[in-house]
């Protein structure tokens, strides 16, 4: 089925959509954070997202990550651009096949206004941080920490520390071998989502 | 009134040639993935047991743990 642009548009707040289809926001990561901050910014409709993953889709990761069955075995970035075609065609996507590191991060990421941290391992979020933080102490960073488990909504919150953000509530650990559950990462991702609006619109 | 730093918004005592990681054993923080930041600058891994963090300084240390 054909839409159109001025249609998918058609409830949104003419005050802040100008704002919103001229951002471009980075994600770093499109597992359970990722995968989620993605549908919802594109449901918005920010401009354009450039989203870097060397990863692929894999059952287990169906419990939380927006996928589908028949999308296990591809690139994680290729199935979450198909998927977020059929959302919203009317934003641009940037999709990047790669392991991220020091070296490729200021390259890949350099037209963003707010760049979200959506890995999954501590050391990949520390080193994505100080190398943003580094290059580009200018430019906003939303990373996540502490979503393992479920409940404990009271504990979820967000903290900044100048241009660096932190969602999540910065105590829950992963079991060996057990991961995420959606409600508690897709709350965590949609935090994140929802900070990248607040700032756009500041 | 004693000299002090602030380390995640509680005063600490402040002491000749405090290091990161002086603080951290005050705090007693044995998490190893860490950002720091003094005064709002990102105080990296290499300069943990070198960098004197001055009288005065706010010291944030936030812990990343995984999952995501």
């Amino acid at each position: 089925m054909k839409i159109s642009q001025k249609d998918f548009f058609s409830k949104h707040d003419p005050k802040i959509l100008p704002i919103i289809r001229k951002a471009t926001v980075g994600i770093a990561g499109a597992g359970g954070l990722g995968s989620n901050v993605a549908v919802s910014l594109a449901r918005v409709g920010i401009g354009k997202l450039i989203i870097a993953d060397f990863d692929t889709i894999e059952a287990s990761n169906l419990n939380r990550q927006q996928y589908f069955i028949e999308q296990i075995g591809k690139p994680k970035v290729i199935a979450l651009l198909e998927n977020l075609k059929k959302i919203n065609p009317f934003s641009e996507y940037q999709i990047h096949h790669i392991k991220l590191n020091e070296k490729n991060i200021p390259i890949i990421f350099k037209d963003v206004d707010i760049l979200v941290e959506a890995f999954d391992k501590a050391e990949m979020k520390k080193m994505l941080i100080e190398t943003w933080l580094s290059e580009f102490p200018e430019k906003p960073i939303i990373a996540a920490s502490g979503l393992a488990g479920y409940g404990m909504n009271e504990l979820i919150h967000t903290k900044k520390l100048d241009n660096l953000y932190i969602c999540g509530d910065e105590i829950t650990k992963l079991k060996n071998n057990i991961s995420p559950m959606a409600p508690r990462v897709g709350i965590v991702a949609n935090m994140q989502a929802n900070l990248v609006l607040e700032m756009l619109l500041m | 009134m004693k000299k002090q730093i602030i380390v995640n918004d509680n005063p600490i005592e402040w002491k000749k040639n405090l290091t990161i990681d002086k603080i951290l054993k005050i705090m007693n923080y044995s998490f190893k993935m860490l950002v720091i930041k003094v005064d709002g600058k990102l105080i990296k891994k290499d300069e943990y047991g070198t960098k004197i963090v001055p009288e005065n300084s706010d010291v944030k240390i936030i812990h990343l743990i995984s999952g995501g």
